[in-house]
């Protein structure tokens, strides 16, 4: 009796423990986030201003705003996501829907999933050989978009399948069942019943994007130009090279400190607020639901 | 009432892979009747179902040898086109699949994909099918509302409808209530008695007692084989093998 009491109590007290160890993992992140967001509001709102935010920059750099770079970067995430989402949820439809099991869709499977893990940099090079020079696009939005657009591809593709593999096959047979077609069935049932799982997609490839340095370094960003672009042929100034332009090779590091705090927290706005946008389009779609 | 032949079953074979899930079928079936596939969990009633709308095409490993001739045409052959069967032999599932849409356009799903356009050819055939499968009056008010929200006795109603909207000749009945409590079950049959007047109807059901009420024809399968086929009354009254007779009185199954 009073052995399986104390017993008992043993195993309250371990479920206790990894609840606890659980909640700590679950803080962590939150704690990491808020972190980061504190040094850059604190370190970088002195630097939000009016002129800030709709100003190029002057002096060297060392006054001025970075709306070139704000737009530089919007364009850039704007051109990625027209690239990437198009063709990694056609991918992913092939892959999930079309593709019969077998030796080549395993294939491509693991090219897909080698992509994910090749370096940004690597993908910043390989712009600036085939796209840049080889399809002579030169340094521009579109060679960036580019760029970024296959560097999200993978993204894309796996959380559209994820998406697609969640939808139930109920579906699908109730549509066939119907007379209709299996492109009809992929068009009318099964994409929208996907929609918000691949728009969660596009939110993680769109952040990743927007947030990249090395694959537009070569490909896109320059260092210094005070108009905006005007097509998709021209080169741009984007937030994440701008930062580190201004805190490596600026003509005072120092002083330029809080800009390029002010810089991040400008990218980082732009990012959850393009979240954002999703985010809600998404509920809505599942409302409708 | 005079019954035709419609479907003409003639030495079906049907593999999953290696395996040989129905064995040497032959079946007629007729108008305006309802012929129930009854036998235990794995006999092959449900995979004989989805031949005649060539469901498992679907399956990639799956192989099919014999005849199904629906109005004397071979369902299986090349020039066939499956989107036209699938449109004629219409099929209502174990569980009830509305799609997350709204009532109206769940109903409305197969004249749009079958590429009807006409608005109001639309709306009538949505009312005509919902009143069809008694449920008009429950969602009359609520037609644009998604088909989620209703109970799984009315989602099931809702697919009769939804089948019944494109008018096909032949209905196919997987279980259609087995998912369903009691009373809507009850509603399900009356259903069937009532479509069987418009259509030619197959029932699949591990219910006896379902069988013994709603279907005029009953074949009893075992282990991929037909074991006996007979009118209904005569199958569960007097069986001519002892196989059938063990399998509804409850001896075995």
């Amino acid at each position: 009796m009073n052995k399986s009491s104390s017993l008992l109590r043993c195993r309250k007290l371990i479920q206790v423990a990894v609840f606890g160890l659980f909640r700590l993992s679950a803080a962590i992140n939150g704690i990491a986030l808020l972190v980061v967001v504190y040094f850059l509001v604190a370190r970088g709102w002195r630097a939000i201003n009016w002129t800030f935010l709709t100003q190029p920059p002057k002096e060297a750099m060392t006054e001025g705003g970075i709306l070139p770079c704000i737009v530089g970067t919007f364009c850039l995430s704007l051109g990625a996501i027209l690239v990437a989402l198009p063709i990694g949820v056609a991918s992913a439809i092939y892959l999930n829907e079309y593709a019969r099991p077998g030796r080549l869709l395993r294939a491509i499977r693991i090219g897909i999933n080698n992509l994910a893990g090749v370096p940004s940099v690597v993908f910043g090079l390989f712009g600036l050989a085939f796209f840049v020079v080889w399809l002579k696009m030169g340094v521009s939005v579109l060679a960036g978009s580019l760029t970024l657009g296959v560097l999200t591809l993978p993204v894309i593709i796996g959380s559209s399948e994820e998406a697609l593999r969640s939808v139930p096959d109920t579906y699908r047979e109730a549509s066939l069942g119907l007379g209709a077609t299996k492109w009809q069935t992929i068009y009318r049932v099964v994409l929208p019943a996907a929609l918000p799982g691949i728009l969660t997609g596009a939110i993680l490839g769109i952040s990743r994007a927007a947030g990249e340095t090395a694959p537009i370094m070569f490909t896109a960003a320059v260092f210094y130009t005070p108009s905006l672009p005007t097509s998709v042929f021209d080169e741009i100034m984007a937030l994440p090279y701008h930062i580190y332009v201004l805190a490596t090779a600026g003509t005072e590091i120092e002083a330029t400190r809080h800009l390029q705090y002010g810089t991040a927290l400008v990218l980082i706005v732009l990012v959850f607020g393009l979240n954002l946008i999703a985010i809600i389009y998404r509920a809505r779609l599942q409302r409708r639901m | 009432m005079e019954h035709s032949l419609k479907i003409k079953i003639k030495n079906l074979v049907f593999y999953y892979g290696n395996f040989k899930a129905l064995h040497d079928i032959s079946l007629d079936i007729y108008t305006n009747q309802v012929t129930a596939f009854i036998g235990p969990s794995g006999c092959g009633k449900s995979t004989l179902l989805r031949c005649l709308n060539r469901m498992n095409d679907l399956i990639p490993i799956s192989r099919v040898e014999g005849r199904i001739l629906l109005d004397n045409k071979n369902i299986n052959d090349p020039n066939v086109d499956v989107v036209t069967l699938r449109r004629n032999v219409g099929m209502v599932f174990q569980k009830p699949n509305p799609f997350p849409k709204s009532i109206f356009e769940n109903v409305a799903y197969g004249l749009r994909v079958n590429g009807i356009k006409d608005k109001a050819y639309i709306a009538n055939q949505v009312e005509k099918s919902l009143i069809q499968a008694a449920i008009w009056d429950e969602v009359k008010d609520r037609i644009n509302d998604s088909a989620l929200g209703l109970s799984g006795g009315q989602q099931q109603r809702l697919c009769i409808a939804r089948a019944l909207a494109i008018e096909p000749e032949v209905v196919l009945m997987d279980e259609p209530a087995s998912a369903l409590d009691p009373i809507a079950t009850q509603k399900i049959e009356e259903l069937i008695h009532q479509l069987k007047k418009s259509y030619t109807i197959i029932i699949v059901t591990h219910n006896m007692q379902q069988a013994a009420r709603v279907s005029d024809i009953t074949a009893f399968f075992y282990l991929g084989k037909l074991i006996e086929k007979d009118d209904t009354e005569t199958l569960f009254t007097k069986p001519k093998l002892q196989q059938t007779e063990d399998y509804i009185t409850g001896r075995f199954g």
